[in-house]
């Protein structure tokens, strides 16, 4: 929610500050780059060497939560706090779906931007956060348009495609932000046709009000990066050309055995993801045997998806 | 569209100028529809470019700096030597337009917090001393008005997003708008910079401005 404040030294200069304006234009700053998955300053600052816009500090990479189970909760602040101070590139972390109170310390903290995740162990199976009151910026992850949707009612300025976190394994990032794109050309199919509209928007559980933002963009009215699953700069440039705006990498970076290389190639790729030559050198760069393992999804239980976790409405 | 008039004929015909945006990252599109806005009003046309490399910056007759991350666009400027082509075109006269991150890149010296050494800018042409982030971080980001008396006095929305701050000017640095004691829109010939986002504003004439300087590189160096 927006903040007036006048300053007084400045002869009164009226200046706002946490309006949609200002948490949808951060997103849009990072756009065509990549956000990274961090564990320490370290870790931030080869991100930041290798070009990554903004980094994503956890306290465990999805890969090890996945590995470890129990229950994942926001980073260490201090953790946080240290790596505010190393890196000079944006800074976002990520709160349990619905835990009000985690988003509102990350706020205070000063990060720039939420990721309000399903990595993390959901702490209100009712309700994600109510995100309109909060000055600082959030991005939230979908499955499809319907998600997205709801996501940005609730006032997310961000959308990511959920994907299958910590797996390695692009293909349900792929699938989601499919079916964004297929939701979105429906959409633009039926523009002429407002009774069948308000049918979309009530299959889709947003108001009418929504769904014509969307056909007025011709695309959805935030920021759309993908994630959740992506290892390799083919893997980037796969979902740039499906009209991402950008990638976040989470376990592909430094659960691989060329952390280094392997973020710039990333990098390299999300970039010049529409030239060839370019996409080549930075699939050049990286060894496939130094890729993060991965996991199949197929062959995977239902329960130990995390994409499904969170309230669905 | 240029117009001549004759008593009993009129001639209509319409040129067109090449426009570059670089196109590494950030608001890309923000930019180019903006562009494309401001061209509305002019009596020519403009064909907008992605300038991702060297063969981008061929015939160009300006070039804009998104804003987005200065660190994630030096890191693929200068490998590809993208950045090197530019720095020499600039300093030949080709009107650039720089928004926060591309005023950065811009900026003779560069500070990255308020007690760190300075460096040395990427282009080195714009002769202010820019502090990255200078307001703080996105908490600190915020919209104002302004006023650019130059450009008709008419009050315009300035979106900062984690903005730098322009804390020292050469001589030749023109201040076009100030807010917060700082200059936020400079010129330096053909070089103009905000530390705002007037891609996001909505607001038309900045872009409009750059167009016309364009126009004029255009028809000079014809």
């Amino acid at each position: 929610m927006q903040e007036k404040k006048v300053l007084k030294e400045y002869g009164d200069v009226e200046i706002t500050l946490g309006s949609t304006e200002l948490k949808r234009g951060f997103a849009q700053m990072v756009k065509h780059g990549v956000v990274m998955d961090v564990t320490n300053p370290t870790q931030a600052g080869i991100a930041e060497d290798a070009g990554a816009v903004a980094v994503m500090v956890l306290d465990k990479l999805p890969a090890d939560i996945r590995a470890k189970g129990g229950v994942a909760r926001m980073a260490t602040i201090q953790a946080i706090k240290e790596t505010m101070e190393t890196v000079s590139i944006p800074i976002m972390a990520k709160c349990r779906i619905g835990h009000t109170q985690e988003a509102l310390l990350l706020q205070e903290i000063g990060v720039d931007m939420i990721d309000e995740s399903e990595v993390l162990t959901p702490a209100n199976e009712a309700s994600h956060v109510w995100k309109w009151p909060f000055t600082v910026p959030f991005v939230n992850g979908c499955r499809d348009l319907g998600e997205a949707l709801r996501r940005i009612e609730e006032g997310s300025a961000m959308i990511r495609t959920k994907g299958e976190a910590g797996t390695g394994n692009v293909a349900e990032a792929i699938r989601h932000m499919r079916l964004v794109n297929k939701g979105i050309s429906e959409l633009l199919s039926t523009k002429d046709d407002p009774q069948e509209l308000m049918i979309k928007a009530r299959e889709m559980k947003v108001s009418y009000g929504t769904v014509l933002q969307v056909i007025d963009q011709g695309r959805l009215p935030v920021v759309n990066f993908a994630a959740g699953g992506i290892a390799t700069p083919a893997d980037a440039a796969m979902m740039m050309r499906m009209k991402c705006d950008g990638v976040f990498v989470g376990s592909g970076i430094y659960k691989s055995q060329d952390p280094e290389v392997r973020a710039s190639a990333i990098v390299l790729a999300t970039t010049y993801w529409d030239n060839p030559e370019k996409v080549l050198e930075a699939q050049a760069m990286v060894n496939e045997k130094n890729s993060m393992p991965g996991i199949d999804i197929s062959t995977m239980d239902e329960e130990d998806k995390l994409q499904i976790r969170g309230a669905n409405i | 569209m240029r117009r001549i008039s004759f008593k009993y004929v009129e001639l209509t015909f319409r040129f067109m100028i090449n426009i570059g945006i670089l196109g590494l990252q950030g608001a890309i599109e923000e930019h180019r529809k903006a562009l494309n806005n401001a061209q509305l009003g002019l009596p020519f046309e403009i064909n907008l470019v992605s300038v991702q490399q060297i063969s981008d910056t061929k015939n160009l007759s300006g070039i804009v700096f998104p804003g987005g991350e200065s660190t994630a666009m030096i890191k693929q400027g200068e490998a590809s030597g993208l950045f090197n082509r530019l720095r020499e075109l600039i300093n030949d006269g080709l009107p650039a337009f720089g928004t926060c991150a591309g005023l950065i890149l811009l900026s003779k010296r560069v500070k990255r917090t308020e007690g760190s050494e300075e460096t040395k800018g990427i282009f080195s042409v714009l002769d202010v001393l820019t502090l990255r982030n200078g307001y703080g971080r996105q908490k600190d980001s915020f919209t104002t008005k302004l006023v650019i008396p130059d450009l008709g006095n008419k009050e315009i929305e300035g979106v900062f997003i984690r903005a730098p701050v322009i804390s020292e000017i050469g001589n030749n640095v023109k201040v076009l708008s100030k807010t917060r004691g700082n200059p936020v829109f400079v010129q330096q010939g053909n070089i103009i910079a905000t530390t705002f986002h007037p891609e996001l504003s909505g607001s038309p004439e900045i872009h409009v401005y750059f167009l016309t300087l364009a126009q004029i590189y255009n028809d000079s160096s014809k």
